[in-house]
């Protein structure tokens, strides 16, 4: 009897373990609100920015994060920006109020990609207003730091006009999607427990009865952690997507 | 109050168990995947939409600097006309002929308003014009939404499939739910689609 239970334990665990593929592609590292893999930005401008980027996202809960990658890996720039914006989760989640400002200087590539939720701000017409009048002309000069500075300086521009009309943004948004879920566990694992113990009561306990609540609780904790990228800017500390999401909104420009 | 036997508590501890193997190998993934699939679909008709809602604009600016190119032009009113009237019924994820009219109906139209922007190439005044720029650039907006959509479309259906087709997916939804079926994707590439891009 004891081994049945163990048996059937097992395949419940077995079976609650999410069998999520590492989906890490090639993106480079969200460490910041400036990442530049090429360290084309000078130490003090990368730091105005990112002091400019968090005062905008502490006013109106969007982020804006800026990125010099590597390389595209050969895909386009409007594969990888999306893929990526996703990736690092960009935007509170939900409300999709993010955005990137993606140059590949060794592909000669730039692009603003936008999240679902800032599309009505900054629109493809104006992103590409702000890359073919501000950004390329100091690209095509070499002046990487000027360009990036300045795009982003009219990217928060145009974020800011609508500043007052639109509500802001509430930071600090939980994931809320696997509510249901999580309750329904939650009642499950402790009908499983209560069981257990009046099981246990009545049998005067055993190896199954004292090692399977131990099972069942890790395999609630694995079944639980459904999403992780959770909100932890705002204060003083390290910096992380919000859980944004993009579908391709923006421009791109090349030089 | 009734006090349980033994076996009998036994009996529920298993189907308990049994309850909680089958919710982790997804009762649910099938309506849930279902679900996906129909939001995705959502977002590529809306960027269709999107892309349609655009034409008329464009297609007026052109006109005004552009007369001469007459075929061009009707040829994207023609192809808009025939994507837009196009009755979608209301299977057509699981109508094969339905999904690859529509899908023909798209591309068809993708490729006339690549046309008309590789012609509008020829004219300096046009090409400066702001309301035809800002027209343009949401133009391949609209079109890289389109891409984004269609992808994310595929992915679903993808994964709905996959768990139609393969066990033990396939053993719950035909017990479950007969009435699910494979559905269809996009088999005409986004190259084909993809208007022509415009150096300037």
């Amino acid at each position: 009897m004891i081994r049945s239970l163990f048996i059937v334990a097992f395949l419940f665990v077995a079976a609650a373990t999410p069998l999520r593929a590492a989906d890490q592609a090639d993106f480079p590292a969200l460490t910041g609100r400036v990442v530049d893999e090429l360290g084309v930005l000078p130490p003090q401008s990368a730091a105005l920015l990112t002091a400019e980027l968090a005062a905008h996202e502490k006013r109106t809960g969007q982020q804006v994060v800026v990125a010099v990658v590597k390389s595209l890996n050969g895909r386009a720039i409007e594969e990888y920006g999306y893929q990526l914006g996703r990736f690092w989760g960009i935007g509170p989640k939900g409300a999709n109020t993010g955005a990137i400002l993606l140059v590949s200087p060794n592909d000669h590539k730039v692009r603003i990609e936008v999240g679902y939720g800032l599309e009505g701000d900054l629109t493809d017409a104006v992103s590409s207003t702000i890359i073919n009048q501000v950004i390329l002309p100091r690209f095509r000069k070499g002046d990487y730091a000027g360009g990036i500075a300045s795009g982003a300086d009219e990217i928060l521009r145009a974020l800011g006009d609508d500043l007052a009309a639109a509500p802001p943004v509430q930071m600090q948004q939980r994931p809320q999607e696997d509510d249901h879920g999580s309750v329904g566990s939650i009642l499950f694992t402790f009908l499983i427990f209560a069981l257990f113990m009046w099981l246990a009561r009545r049998r005067g306990g055993g190896f199954g009865s004292t090692i399977l609540p131990f099972m069942i609780a890790s395999s609630w904790s694995s079944r639980g952690g459904g999403y992780s990228g959770g909100t932890s800017f705002g204060g003083g500390g390290g910096f992380s997507g919000g859980g944004g999401s993009f579908g391709g909104g923006g421009a791109s420009g090349s030089w | 109050m009734m006090r349980w036997s033994y076996s009998q508590v036994r009996l529920a501890f298993l189907g308990l168990c049994l309850a909680a193997v089958l919710s982790g190998c997804g009762v649910n993934d099938v309506p849930r995947l279902d679900e996906q699939v129909k939001a995705s679909w959502s977002e590529v008709l809306n960027q269709y939409q999107r892309r349609s809602d655009l034409i008329p604009n464009l297609v007026e600016t052109v006109k005004g600097y552009a007369k001469q190119e007459q075929d061009t032009l009707t040829g994207v009113t023609e192809a808009r006309a025939k994507a837009t009237q196009m009755q979608l019924p209301a299977d057509i994820l699981n109508n094969p002929e339905a999904f690859h009219q529509f899908e023909q109906n798209q591309a068809a139209l993708g490729g006339a308003l690549g046309r008309l922007l590789a012609v509008s190439e020829r004219y300096p005044d046009l090409k400066s014009n702001q309301n035809f720029l800002a027209l343009q650039s949401q133009l391949e907006g609209t079109e890289n939404r389109i891409a984004v959509a269609r992808r994310d479309y595929i992915q679903a259906v993808q994964a709905y499939n996959t768990q139609l087709r393969t066990i033990p997916g396939r053993w719950i939804a035909s017990v479950l739910y007969p009435d699910a079926k494979v559905k269809e994707t996009f088999t005409i590439s986004e190259q084909a689609q993809e208007a022509p891009k415009v150096k300037f």
